[in-house]
């Protein structure tokens, strides 16, 4: 494999917890703008997977590359961040004790150092970026609402605006539909669809509607490696798959 | 030498004496040589003893013995040499040998014989030469150790007549050595005698030997080959003897370790195994060592003669007594703040703060004495290690409580129980197990054994209310550094932390050396946050 | 921009306490010099220096209210940086003591003549000057601060075990100003202080002034404080407090932040140890004990934690009951104190100033939450 032309470039990557091995060897090409859904049983390594790309797991073995020559695991989840990898977790985590207004100013694009932070003010660009975020996420009403009580959803959307307002060029979304109702779920494809456009974004999901509404190439782990890619279709035929994932 | 061992051997002499004078048959020959005692000036007395010594007879002992304390007097009227002891105005007098009564006399009438330090050593070289003959084994080794310590030449004599007819082994080689450093200090000495002495020396191997051999290297006159051999054998001395001092050292560590570790080991439980601060904790010590004040005060009043077993009786009461406490507290205040660790730290330290004045008010700012048993006072000695009766308890009191918790932990369904409910509460909780019940048990386990430390400390320290908070932060640190939730981690770093400590101290005092181990825990946080044995993995990140 | 961001922190609270300590930085020098004696009014000299000592430690509240309210550091030892910059201003004041001590020495103080030192130790050199003993108070509990936190930080000590290790620092500073050859006056610290900037330091005037100074001190602190939390910085530090991996994965680096606010706040504590010594008179080490700083952290407790009036209110209520039940039920001080631990954070975990925001917000209408039907848990 090159890591030429692509995006984010793992190769090899492995990670062992006291001997329990949650990344074995694993190998995952994503080319600039290109949306994948991975899924995988419970402890297929779907979440270390996110942790070694966005610094919060140092690989025993392996490489990582973004943008064919930027060595991902040497820096710290900060670093990573500022390259424009953004990553949106499991359980909504956003700032409960801050409204969402000041939850979407925290995440723009802007300088990050202290002092960039004691000296900013609100400047009419930002102002109308958040604006047109809030009309994105329709979290417009909600705007001087503290984050903590938003609903499930909103809180999710509410991440999902923040992951925008960073403007990232690599989008890591982890289960973005748990726990979300049917409605929510499309809404939430929909959602992901619009903001992808030209960045590239790796979805894990368990909810096969979902990953089947977003229609694109999907990648299989089991047991830390890749056990199968390609179209849903595909992986959804392939022995292997049916027998350690989606059952008889 | 200990001061335990002189005055045991001393009681030997005595009862060897006894035995001695009982039989009385050279009694008659003696009396005009202790009469010589008296007879003029010091050059007069030291003859005196020379001659009573030659005799060789086990009855002149009292007889020295009472003129080193300065015990014999001479009558003016006869000049006769008597024992006085002093009784209302004048002295009440005896015969020195065979301790007949001789009536009273008043203070003109006796004349002290006086004695200087000359005549001191020439009445314990007399005392040494004249027990290496006693029937007693005890008391030939004992002078055979003066005869060491004094090393009077004029006692070779008598020393080398002892050693062939000395049967036991081990009295015969403290006579050898004893030998050894008479000839290695007398002039003339030829040079193999030298050299063989230095091997005996050598053999012995105390401090004793290390400044006789000092003595010899350094003294003007010695061949060659004699300085190189007691050279060679001084570093060996030396050698053995840092040796020993090491691991005095380490045992001193280990005792102070498995104090921490008895300090650090219900915090192991609240903190390790429920996340729970308990800042409180050392006042459930406190509490403890003021459970074994009643207990032994009751014993005191009611049943004196348990004694002895008071501190075993105190072991379940505190244990019960801290655990109930703690219990409560669980029950009022912790329970409420299960997930704010921070909280909980706060709520805790209010607690303490309430304990210590309750237990002010109720007993008094001042300490409380507990004593100690017969079993645990006194002291023994290990090759070069001088080990406490009461510390050597101690640690393996602290090993034991380690052992019985880790069972109860692993091995019994009370610790499954505990283990369940830390790692999955609502599981443990479908499966049948209360766990309200379980965090208040296990709270009350922490806090009982944090009683029995207090068992153990107010053994070695001040029973006061300001007792738990000398430790609290001590165990924080043994329990941070072990590693959170492993009690193993808990007992390698009390045990590590204590010896560290105490190697520490000769260089850099009790004080510095504490800073020291404060600063070396805080860089090694740093190093890894999660203490020495961590958990590792993404449960720790829940 | 300097004027724009202490506007940030201009809000009704800061207006309100602001107020009140313009009107005691006015009244009580009236009260207590112009006042007569024998007038219900007048205000006995011992009464201002214990009101400084409160704001002193108001000022001491409000830096842990910093680390602690917005960004979830809890020290438990931020009175280390408070007296080490009380020792810096002692020392000081013992080089403004010159000959006129017990013994005499045109240089060294009492303490040191009395341990037969023959010379003045470097690290006492320059305290003759006042600006060198003030950056002092600034510099050492800054440096100490920034060097502690950035190992802490950095290897990502939180929570409980940063708590457990800044107890530890202060302990390890207790011990070590215990011992006599540190040069700091040993257990007895420092104290018959004479004069400060020429000034004699029992004169009323004086007094007076030094209260004045730590008013203004205070409202300088609120102030800085105050607009720091409001400005994005501010919201940072909140969001780190909250959510500390998320604000990582937005790009901040979570270290120098805390860096920034946990040093700024030692600087805060040490100005607050420096107006501290010369009203009380002395300095020693037992302000170093574990039990100082973890009374410090229930001032901001009881006030409000994450309200920064709230700390200075807590540290002037606790204080006054403090000075209160030690003189009338000393035997009950630990009771109510303790309890106070218990009780604040069991019934008030917000303190005095969030349960009364609690209650006013209450009062507005609330906005209908919709309750979205969730699949599956």
């Amino acid at each position: 494999m090159s890591a030429e032309n692509t995006l984010l470039y793992v190769d090899g990557v492995s990670v062992s917890f006291d001997g329990f091995r949650a990344l074995n060897s694993l190998s995952l090409i994503i080319g600039p703008g290109e949306m994948r859904a991975i899924i995988g049983p419970n402890g297929a390594g779907k979440t270390t997977m996110m942790d070694v790309i966005t610094g919060k797991t140092r690989p025993n073995t392996g490489t990582i590359l973004f943008e064919g020559g930027t060595d991902l695991t040497r820096m710290d989840e900060a670093a990573i961040a500022n390259l424009g990898i953004g990553r949106k977790f499991q359980r909504p985590t956003v700032f409960e004790n801050h409204t969402v207004w000041d939850n979407l100013e925290l995440a723009l694009k802007n300088p990050r150092k202290t002092w960039s932070a004691l000296a900013y003010g609100m400047n009419p660009k930002d102002r109308a970026r958040i604006e047109e975020i809030l009309d994105i996420t329709r979290l417009s009403p909600r705007r001087e609402r503290l984050a903590g009580s938003l609903s499930h959803g909103e809180k999710q959307w509410l991440e999902i605006g923040m992951l925008l307002a960073q403007d990232p060029k690599l989008l890591l979304v982890d289960e973005p539909v748990a726990g979300m109702t049917d409605a929510e779920t499309e809404q939430t494809a929909h959602l992901l669809k619009t903001i992808a456009g030209t960045r590239s974004v790796i979805v894990v999901e368990h909810d096969m509607v979902f990953v089947r509404e977003l229609g694109v190439k999907v990648t299989v782990l089991h047991e830390g490696s890749v056990l199968a890619e390609g179209s849903l279709d595909s992986v959804s035929a392939n022995r292997q798959v049916i027998d350690v994932y989606l059952g008889r | 030498m200990p001061r335990a061992l002189r005055l045991w051997a001393a009681m030997l002499l005595v009862v060897a004496a006894t035995a001695a004078t009982l039989s009385g048959a050279l009694a008659a020959d003696l009396k005009p040589l202790v009469r010589n005692l008296g007879a003029g000036g010091f050059a007069d007395t030291e003859a005196a003893i020379a001659a009573l010594a030659q005799t060789g007879d086990p009855a002149v002992v009292p007889v020295l013995q009472a003129l080193e304390a300065g015990d014999l007097y001479v009558r003016k009227e006869d000049r006769e040499v008597v024992r006085g002891s002093a009784s209302n105005g004048g002295y009440t007098l005896t015969d020195p040998l065979g301790g007949a009564a001789l009536g009273e006399a008043g203070r003109g009438a006796v004349d002290k014989i006086r004695i200087n330090n000359s005549l001191r050593r020439a009445i314990s070289a007399a005392l040494g030469s004249l027990t290496l003959m006693s029937p007693d084994a005890g008391a030939r080794r004992a002078a055979a150790d003066s005869v060491f310590k004094t090393r009077n030449p004029d006692g070779l004599a008598a020393l080398e007549t002892a050693l062939g007819r000395e049967n036991d082994p081990a009295v015969r080689s403290i006579m050898e050595q004893a030998r050894a450093a008479i000839l290695l200090t007398a002039a003339g000495t030829p040079d193999a005698d030298r050299l063989g002495a230095i091997e005996t020396i050598r053999a012995r191997g105390d401090q004793e030997s290390l400044a006789l051999l000092n003595a010899v290297r350094s003294a003007e006159g010695a061949s060659a080959a004699v300085r190189a051999a007691a050279d060679k054998a001084f570093e060996a001395v030396e050698m053995r003897l840092s040796l020993w001092g090491m691991a005095q050292n380490l045992w001193y560590g280990l005792s102070l370790g498995s104090v921490l570790l008895l300090a650090a080991i219900g915090l192991a439980v609240t903190f390790g195994v429920m996340g729970v601060i308990n800042m409180a904790h050392g006042e459930m010590v406190m509490i403890g060592a003021y459970a074994t004040f009643l207990v032994q005060d009751a014993i005191r009043t009611y049943a004196p003669g348990l004694f002895d077993a008071s501190i075993l009786i105190a072991i379940p009461v505190a244990f019960l007594v801290s655990g109930a406490v703690g219990v409560l507290i669980e029950r009022t205040v912790i329970r409420w703040l299960y997930g704010r660790p921070l909280e909980t730290l706060l709520a805790t330290w209010g607690l303490s703060l309430v304990l210590q004045q309750a237990v002010r008010s109720i007993f008094g700012p001042t300490n409380r004495e507990v004593g100690a048993p017969s079993w645990m006072s006194g002291s023994f000695e290990l090759g070069g290690l001088v080990i406490t009766h009461g510390r050597l308890w101690i640690v393996i009191f602290a090993f034991l409580v380690f052992g019985l918790l880790l069972v109860a932990l692993k091995r019994t369904w009370f610790g499954l129980a505990i283990r369940a409910v830390t790692q999955n509460r609502n599981m443990a909780s479908a499966m049948g197990i209360r766990t309200a019940r379980m965090d208040a048990l296990t709270f009350g386990l922490g806090s009982g054994i944090a009683g029995l430390a207090g068992v153990a400390l107010s053994q070695i320290d001040n029973v006061s209310p300001n007792l738990g908070q000398s430790y609290i932060i001590d165990s924080f640190m043994v329990v941070v550094f072990g590693g959170v939730g492993n009690l193993w981690g808990t007992l390698v770093g009390a045990l590590a932390l204590g010896t560290v400590n105490k190697f520490l101290e000769p260089y850099a005092g009790a004080v510095l050396g504490k800073i020291l181990v404060l600063i070396f825990i805080i860089l090694f946080i740093q190093r890894r946050p999660r203490g020495l044995f961590a958990l590792k993995g993404r449960a720790v990140e829940a | 921009m300097l004027t724009r961001f202490l506007l940030l922190g201009l809000d009704k609270r800061a207006g309100v306490l602001l107020t009140v300590l313009a009107v005691l930085a006015v009244a009580v020098p009236v009260m207590a010099l112009a006042v007569p004696p024998d007038s219900p009014f007048h205000l006995p000299m011992h009464s201002v220096s214990l009101l400084g000592k409160y704001l002193s430690f108001a000022l001491l509240a409000l830096a842990l209210d910093l680390v602690w309210g917005y960004c979830g550091i809890l020290s438990l030892g931020h009175a280390a940086f408070f007296t080490l910059g009380g020792y810096a201003m002692g020392m000081y004041l013992m080089r403004q003591i010159g000959p006129r001590g017990v013994y005499g020495h045109p240089e060294l103080p009492d303490f040191m003549v009395f341990l037969n030192w023959k010379e003045l130790p470097w690290y006492w050199q320059g305290f003759d000057q006042f600006w060198f003993a003030a950056l002092m108070v600034l510099a050492v509990p800054g440096l100490l601060a920034f060097a502690f936190g950035w190992f802490a930080f950095r290897s990502r000590v939180t929570g409980v075990y940063l708590s457990i290790i800044t107890q530890a620092m202060t302990f390890a500073l207790l011990l070590a100003f215990f011992r006599n050859d540190m040069g700091f006056g040993g257990n007895n610290g420092l104290t018959d202080f004479k004069e400060i900037l020429g000034y004699d330091i029992q004169a009323p005037a004086t007094r007076v002034g030094l209260f004045v100074a730590t008013v203004a001190a205070l409202a300088a602190g609120y102030m800085v404080a105050s607009s720091l939390v409001a400005s994005k910085l501010g919201k940072v530090l909140v969001a780190v407090r909250d959510a500390e991996s998320r604000v990582r994965f937005l790009g901040y680096s979570v270290e120098r932040y805390k860096l920034f606010v946990w040093t700024l706040s030692a600087c805060m504590a040490g100005v607050a140890g420096a107006l501290y010594v010369p009203q009380v008179g002395i300095i020693n080490p037992s302000e170093f004990a574990p039990a100082a700083s973890i009374e410090a952290v229930i001032w901001v407790a009881v006030g409000g934690r994450g309200t920064l009036a709230g700390a200075v209110l807590g540290a002037v209520l606790v204080n006054y009951g403090k000075t209160y039940f030690t003189a009338a039920l000393p035997e009950l001080w630990l009771f109510a104190l303790g309890g106070l631990f218990v009780l604040v954070t069991l019934f008030l975990p917000k303190g005095i100033l969030g349960l009364a925001a609690d209650r006013f917000r209450k009062r507005e209408p609330a906005a209908a939450v919709p309750a979205a039907a969730s699949k599956g848990a």
